[in-house]
């Protein structure tokens, strides 16, 4: 190999930056899975009928189900009875207000540069936490209040938005849609929730942090926003798990609804740990996220910096059901040593006059694998639906692979989709022309990179533009050799 | 130009000192000995026929890893050229205007530019420039260099036509202002005002303290470039040396001429 690529090699072996583990006292749960462990996490919730009768009802599709096995991922079986289904830090019983939190918890966040101090958040971005099972800090509560926006944990809106909950919970995604949002619907312990009134715009972005930190335990949590007539809200997620050496299970599930008019903008920078260079260890991630635009000219839209994870199995969608509506998706999955990823998004056409964009960037350095798998489907009674999907693939060395399955299923003559795919590979003389320049290698490879992802970066908000350009060079630190 | 006698020059350490170098690509050798000097203020051409070793010379100097040296040594402002990784060479200031300047798609052109200077300047000791004094600075050059400040925002050469690509190292250049700039056949496939928008970008950077080698095919850029000596690569070794009549000359005559002479040394024009 050259010797630009020896010094890619070098770079390549810094370390996950968020992958230290906090001295947290928890509570946790037996390991294992039943309808005992279920009826627990319902009790320590004080959750009402209703909810505990619904996750039974999930637990039970659940166990008539197998993991599904047509994504192109290879992992060792994954014993469901040796993790903790709820683990939480001990002193962080719902807090008030911030000074009420552990301090030690809000050190962690601020080790990951998460600010909860609403004095020291950046402008207009109010921050939900999580950390293992349990939401420990919801910040501007009040100041959203004041507008009818309800942003919070998933917990408290079951203790005090019941009703919302139950309206809209799994209505998106059903209990038994698939074995893993059938698992989560059982066992979720906390997330956040969001309903913007209607006609509200919400005047900054609402991010919520997910954070693995006891060992052994999974992580469930469940993500409902609602979008009411005419609202628009844009909303951040990020995520983070400390290294360790076993596998450790993420399955969350997101459910969106907009209604009429409404717009909703959701945008996630995944950096889960990824397991070290030799493949060991990491986050399973398998996630279900879907937005159902249910109300005439409603607008969904997912954007995806997806970096982390040993296994990344995630289909952000969107029911395109209003007459008009917009669904939109923008990713960009970046997959290094043995990372795989198999991750894309369906577009489900239902209205008349429906349209669908999708932007995918598959990046792949090392020996991953990276997929991108797509569903763009026109039904019957959408006239005049339109798709425009562009698949882009960039190799980085000779040993990963960058696979593409879209799918493709028109009802309706009047239909327009339109599917565009290229593959290239970060060349040696880009590389040269850079260094020739005085550029390092590594800064050669993020510029090149970055380059390549930005139609999609730049959909992100600023403030995530930033981190996600820094993570996707840091992400390919020894990627070459 | 000021041209710099003989004695002058053998009183001054060349910028550029190659002696013996032998080097060649995928097995085959393509240098076979080469020797040659630049000094500051010079401008020399260097010119050959397709194969003769133009490019390698130059992809060499700048450190392409592809080609393997087997000989020689290459002192670059008193220091072993042959040592620095091509991350040094260029921050020292060792240019090089490629014949076929890359495309990076969706980096803007500026990031580049901007990235480059700081690079260099951290290396000098000094400081970065910001977003604004950036700016500044390239803003003058566009204007001296004749282009729009839509330059900046597209991808690097991304979808550039042949003249723009060129006239974009001619750009890279002027902010880098570095001691030795290779031009690797700048004029190949330029028109008329392509190739005087090259030759100003030169003559205006032509300084005591700085030195050109200029790769080329055909005599014109020399009739808009004029150099101080010419030089001709055969077969992997400098097999002339003269002034720009030797030029002028391999121009009418072609090299034919020199297939003869080549175990000759510095065969008069």
């Amino acid at each position: 190999m050259s010797k630009s690529n020896a010094a890619l090699d070098g770079l390549l072996q810094r370390e996950y930056a968020a992958g230290f583990v906090s001295p947290i006292e928890t509570d946790l749960a037996p390991k294992g899975l039943n309808e005992d462990i279920i009826r627990l996490i319902s009790r320590k919730k004080n959750e009402p009928d209703f909810l505990l009768q619904w996750r039974l009802n999930a637990y039970r599709h659940w166990l008539q189900m197998t993991e599904p096995a047509w994504a192109k991922i290879h992992h060792p079986p994954i014993d469901y009875q040796a993790i903790h289904y709820y683990a939480a830090p001990r002193r962080a019983a719902p807090a008030k207000h911030l000074d009420e939190v552990d301090p030690e918890l809000l050190r962690v966040y601020e080790k990951l540069g998460i600010p909860l101090h609403e004095r020291a958040a950046l402008a207009g971005v109010a921050v939900d936490a999580v950390f293992d099972s349990v939401s420990v800090a919801t910040t501007f509560k009040d100041q959203l209040a004041a507008l009818g926006i309800i942003f919070c944990s998933f917990s408290e809106a079951v203790q005090h938005h019941t009703e919302l909950v139950r309206q809209y919970l799994g209505s998106v995604v059903p209990v038994g849609d698939n074995f893993f949002a059938a698992l989560n619907s059982a066992v979720f312990t906390d997330g956040s929730f969001v309903y913007v009134p209607k006609g509200v715009r919400c005047p900054m972005e609402l991010s919520t942090y997910f954070r693995i930190n006891a060992k052994d335990s999974g992580q469930f949590e469940r993500t409902l926003i609602i979008a009411d007539e005419g609202a628009q809200v844009s909303y951040l997620e990020g995520c983070t798990a400390p290294r360790r050496d076993e596998n450790q299970l993420h399955a969350a599930v997101v459910e969106i609804v907009a209604l009429d008019a409404a717009q909703v903008k959701y945008s996630t920078v995944q950096n889960w740990y990824p397991g070290d260079e030799n493949g060991k260890g990491g986050i399973y991630n398998f996630v279900t996220k879907r937005g159902d635009c249910r109300g005439a000219r409603s607008r969904i839209s997912w954007t995806q910096v997806e970096t982390g994870s040993a296994i990344t199995w995630k289909y952000p969608s969107v029911l395109l059901r209003g007459d008009e509506s917009v669904g939109e998706f923008y990713s960009v999955a970046l997959t290094n040593h043995f990372q795989q990823a198999d991750t894309g998004t369906k577009m489900i056409h239902i209205g008349r006059n429906t349209r669908s964009t999708i932007i995918s960037k598959g990046i792949s350095a090392g020996r991953s694998s990276n997929t991108y798998r797509g569903l763009v489907k026109i039904l019957p009674r959408a006239e005049g639906a339109r798709n425009y999907t562009q698949c882009d693939s960039l190799l980085i060395g000779s040993r990963c692979g960058a696979h593409t399955f879209p799918s493709i299923e028109v009802r309706n003559p009047t239909a327009r989709v339109e599917h565009e795919a290229t593959t290239s590979r970060v060349g040696e003389d880009q590389l040269f022309y850079c260094m020739q320049r005085g550029l390092s290698a590594e800064d050669a490879v993020a510029m090149i990179v970055n380059g390549f992802a930005r139609e999609v970066v730049r959909q992100l908000p600023m403030e995530f533009a930033v981190e996600a350009q820094k993570l996707l060079g840091v992400s390919l630190e020894g990627s070459v050799g | 130009m000021n041209r710099i006698s003989n004695a002058a020059q053998r009183a001054m350490q060349p910028l550029l000192a190659v002696r013996g170098l032998h080097a060649g690509i995928d097995g085959k050798p393509v240098l076979t000995g080469v020797d040659l000097d630049v000094f500051a203020g010079e401008v020399v051409a260097l010119m050959g026929p397709n194969g003769s070793g133009k490019t390698t010379l130059a992809q060499v100097l700048a450190g392409r890893e592809a080609y393997s040296l087997s000989a020689g040594q290459v002192q670059f402002a008193g220091t072993d050229l042959l040592s620095m990784s091509p991350v040094e060479r260029a921050r020292e200031g060792l240019f090089l205007a490629f014949q076929y300047p890359v495309e990076i798609p969706g980096v803007p052109n500026i990031y580049l530019l901007k990235a480059a200077l700081n690079a260099q300047r951290r290396h000098q000791g000094l400081a970065e420039l910001d977003a604004i004094e950036f700016l500044q600075t390239i803003k003058q050059l566009l204007r001296e260099l004749g282009l729009d400040d839509k330059f900046l925002q597209r991808g690097v050469n991304e979808g550039f036509s042949g003249g723009e690509k060129k006239r974009n190292e001619m750009l890279q250049m002027a902010l880098l202002r570095p001691r030795l700039a290779i031009l690797d056949e700048t004029d190949s496939g330029l028109d008329v005002d392509a190739l005087q928008a090259v030759a100003d970008g030169v003559n205006a950077l032509r300084r005591p303290d700085r030195a050109f080698l200029l790769i080329t095919h055909y005599q014109r850029l020399l009739e808009h470039i004029v150099p101080d000596r010419v030089l001709v690569l055969l077969h992997g070794r400098i097999v002339a040396t003269g002034g720009p009549d030797l030029a002028r000359r391999i121009e009418r005559e072609g090299y034919a001429w020199l297939q003869c002479a080549t175990q000759s040394q510095g065969v008069a024009p």
